[in-house]
């Protein structure tokens, strides 16, 4: 094996493998490309959903909608989160990168497979969703190349392991791993089980489709479907919290309230979180309440006890480090005070924001056995995860991305007065895309449905009147959104590809001036911590959550009864 | 930092802060509220989806819904049989690429045990405007023990994506006043 | 594997027993998977399996 290069970054002291560098830009490119194609796709099929619009024609639309999903929630997701999985492990251990070839490998893998898929969908012959369900089948390229890519992903994560070892055996860091590494390590495993799940029920799937499997059960498949398709979103999660304490600790040198509250938490996750996969099948036949109680809730909601654990932890953490810095005045001097003009702290706060009160409480209200029934498959399941994975993972990355430019690319972040606004822009699409379609989906309108006036259809039916004014101003937000992703892919390429180099020392913290490097050296003794302001604001989160939760459950009760 | 290793070397005895204690115990609770409430619900509450499930063929399920259009058909609408059962029937409803058929025709305050299952690809169930909404599976028979409590006209919209069609996929059930 | 080196002059720490399992990665691999795949894999399927026939 090749000997490892190392440069040292000016910013963090931190010694930095270049072939790890080269492996973060890498999958980050990719995953930003992914990202602009998804997106375009998202676009057209939001303005198709805008009755007075109605862009595309019905095939074009299920096919966009196919490679929407595609391209957005796998490959964008994913593929950043490698690059997230090797920044914390190689980077912040301060450690070289396990089995590099591996990792380039991973890297071509998953490349390869997810512009075959791509073909496949473009091709026309696969239109069915990124779901796939069975007996509804793709061309034999839809399946394989989504086989490859979580290979891949699948190799990324064990390269992931493999560094953690390494890093512990050279004795690069000292007694245990930073807590954003800690997060990382629970999305790798969660990754693991997700993508070993995909495999296991696309191979079969994949010969099915070439002849040498007679059928597929379309429950088995669901089940097993869902533990990827699920628990890649929990990925995601544990990704995007991650990410939060680290952007809370790179802008302010936030150290977390508490090393075990936080840990535990993410422990929580590790054990329960991939049990909710089972929200997408609570009106399905054959499958018990217990089964669907039990594991809907997470164990007693206990991986949601860890996410709420988070939800008071991060800005706890940003409050204290400001009050340390003398932002001590009312409640919320600290929050004031905040770096708002700075993309990386406005996107990972609007993240913060969105991910608990749109996401989050929709996702534990619609992943109610019971109230499931009146959101299954509406236009409420993509408003709610618009909340999660875009508003909620997508944000924390593009947040994220801004300090990757100058610290992993060493580039100078272009368009700087454009970047100041970017999150704003498309934090407020993206809030209005999961509002509008939210607001839709408790009128009833389908989800991945072409046409909602039902022109060609046997009978009349009309959805309510305030539902057409949802989509029109759901395709709205859809521009905005479009214009934030578009702004965002504009900035990274120009810094990325034309960027002027930083070489020297930069400057990431707050602007009270102090840089970095000087991190709030110790607070949190837990005497004299106060953050009443994070208290406020959870109270907010804990009461509106409370109301929504009980308001479902009236509107249920005046719903047909049935057993 | 959360992105350098704890200052600390024995983080875990490290004392944690009352608030953060009490939202933990406070988000407890709040779960096991919400655990217990939806088997309360299964106790007390009038919304429940059954766990009764068959195993079936698209033949066999089909001949039963042929036999109940022979027994119960009352009229033709746009071309299909429209079906009135009596009470406590077993009715069975099927959904096919791009139909949902027979149309029904129910009582208002009379219980049913409704039947779904697909010819083909899986569909979507969704009865508007109600908003009840249930996945229907080939090769499996749910059923449903229903009590339309609200005479009207009602639509069955497929909100499962199941081919070029699927957006024309339409069904009625009608409920009667006695 | 969390044995933190002692200072010359002291015991070696004792390190209490949830940050050990926090800090062995593969133990907590090892649940990740295992949990998820007993409670909602495993039990899923024998409840798929064993729908019965039409009657
Ligand atoms: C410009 C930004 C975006 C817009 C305008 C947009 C819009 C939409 C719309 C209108 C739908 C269709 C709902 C339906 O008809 O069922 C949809 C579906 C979806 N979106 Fe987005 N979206 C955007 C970004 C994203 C991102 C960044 C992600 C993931 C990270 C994402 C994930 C999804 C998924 C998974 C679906 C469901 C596809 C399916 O039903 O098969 N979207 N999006
Ligand atoms: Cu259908
Ligand atoms: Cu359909």
């Amino acid at each position: 094996m090749s000997k490892t290069v190392y440069r040292t970054c000016p910013t963090t002291g931190l010694r930095i493998d270049l072939s790890a560098q080269a492996l973060i830009k890498a999958n980050a490119v990719a995953a930003v490309v992914f990202l602009a194609i998804g997106g375009l796709f998202g676009l057209s099929v939001a303005l198709t959903r805008w009755p007075a619009v109605h862009l595309l024609p019905a095939d074009w639309f299920y096919l966009a909608l196919t490679a929407h999903g595609l391209d957005v929630l796998l490959l964008w997701i994913i593929f950043f989160e490698i690059a997230v999985l090797y920044f914390a492990s190689a980077i912040l251990l301060n450690s070289r990168i396990a089995a590099p070839r591996w990792a380039w490998a991973a890297f071509a893998l998953m490349l390869g497979g997810g512009l075959v898929t791509n073909v496949a969908v473009l091709q026309g012959q696969s239109s069915v969703m990124f779901t796939s369900y069975p007996p509804l089948m793709a061309a034999q390229h839809f399946y394989l190349g989504l086989i490859l890519f979580a290979v891949g992903a699948l190799i990324g994560c064990f390269v992931f392991f493999g560094t953690l070892v390494i890093a512990r055996d050279e004795k690069t860091y000292q007694g245990s791993i930073p807590l954003v590494t800690f997060g990382a390590l629970t999305a790798a495993i969660i990754a693991v089980f997700t993508l070993a799940s995909g495999a296991i029920i696309l191979i079969p799937t994949w010969l099915w489709s070439i002849g040498l499997v007679s059928n597929i059960d379309p429950l088995m498949y669901k089940l097993v479907w869902w533990a990827m398709g699920h628990s890649s979103q929990q990925i995601n999660v544990s990704a995007h919290v991650a990410i939060w304490y680290a952007i809370a600790a790179m802008l302010f040198g936030a150290k977390p309230l508490s090393e075990k509250i936080s840990r535990t938490a993410f422990l929580l996750y590790i054990l329960f979180l991939q049990l909710a996969s089972a929200h997408h099948l609570l009106v399905e036949p054959g499958l018990s309440s217990e089964w669907k109680v039990f594991n809907t809730s997470y164990a007693m909601y206990l991986a949601v006890l860890g996410s709420m654990i988070h939800g008071l932890s991060v800005p706890g953490a940003m409050e204290a480090a400001q009050r340390a810095r003398g932002f001590n005045n009312g409640v919320f001097q600290w929050l004031r005070k905040a770096p708002w003009g700075n993309p990386a702290f406005s996107g990972m706060f609007l993240s913060l924001v969105m991910f608990g009160f749109l996401g989050g409480i929709s996702g534990v209200v619609m992943g109610t056995e019971q109230i499931n029934i009146m959101m299954h498959n509406t236009l409420y399941v993509p408003g709610h995860f618009h909340g999660t994975v875009v508003a909620g993972t997508t944000l924390a990355f593009m947040a994220m991305s801004y300090l990757l430019i100058p610290l992993v690319f060493q580039r100078e972040v272009a368009f700087p007065s454009l970047a100041k606004w970017q999150p704003y822009l498309f934090g407020l699409g993206v809030a209005g895309l999961s509002l509008f379609m939210m607001g839709a989906g408790t009128l009833g309108v389908a989800r991945r449905h072409w046409d909602i006036t039902f022109t060609s259809a046997p009978f009349d039916f009309n959805y309510p009147p305030t539902a057409y004014l949802l989509m029109g101003l759901n395709g709205m937000a859809a521009i905005a959104a479009a214009l934030g992703g578009l702004m965002f892919i504009v900035i990274v390429v120009k810094s990325v590809f034309f960027g002027k180099p930083v070489r020297d020392r930069i400057t990431l913290a707050a602007p009270s001036g102090q840089p970095i490097s000087a991190a709030v050296a110790s607070y949190g003794s837990a005497g004299t911590l106060r953050i009443p302001g994070t208290l406020v604001l959870v109270g907010v989160f804990f009461t509106a959550f409370v109301l929504y939760y009980f308001v479902n459950w009236k509107y249920l009760s005046e719903v047909w009864p049935m057993r | 930092m959360a992105i350098t290793s704890p200052s600390t070397r024995l983080w875990w005895n490290e004392p944690a802060h009352r608030s953060e204690l009490i939202w933990i115990a406070l988000a407890f609770v709040w779960g096991l509220v919400m655990f217990f409430m939806m088997i309360y619900w299964h106790a007390t509450g009038a919304q429940n989806l059954a766990n009764e499930t068959y195993r079936t063929t698209p033949n066999a399920y089909y001949a039963k819904v042929e036999r109940n259009v022979a027994d119960w058909q009352v009229r033709e609408l746009n071309g299909l049989p429209v079906i009135k059962p009596p009470a406590g029937a077993d009715v069975y409803l099927l959904g096919r690429m791009w139909l949902w058929y027979p149309v029904l025709e129910l009582e208002r305050g009379q219980t049913y045990r409704l039947h779904l299952s697909s010819l083909d690809l899986q569909h979507g169930f969704s009865l508007q405007p109600i908003n009840i909404n249930v996945q229907v599976h080939p090769g499996y028979d749910h059923v449903l023990t229903v009590t339309p409590d609200r005479s009207g006209e009602y639509t069955i919209v497929c909100n499962e994506f199941c081919g070029l069609g699927h957006h024309t996929m339409l069904g009625k059930i009608f409920v009667v006043d006695r | 594997m969390s044995e933190i080196e002692p200072a010359p002059d002291q015991e070696p720490l004792r390190i209490p027993f949830m940050q050990r399992v926090l800090d062995n990665h593969f133990l907590l691999l090892f649940l990740g998977v295992v949990v998820p795949t007993v409670l909602y894999i495993i039990w899923g399927i024998l409840e798929l399996v064993q729908i019965p026939v039409a009657p």
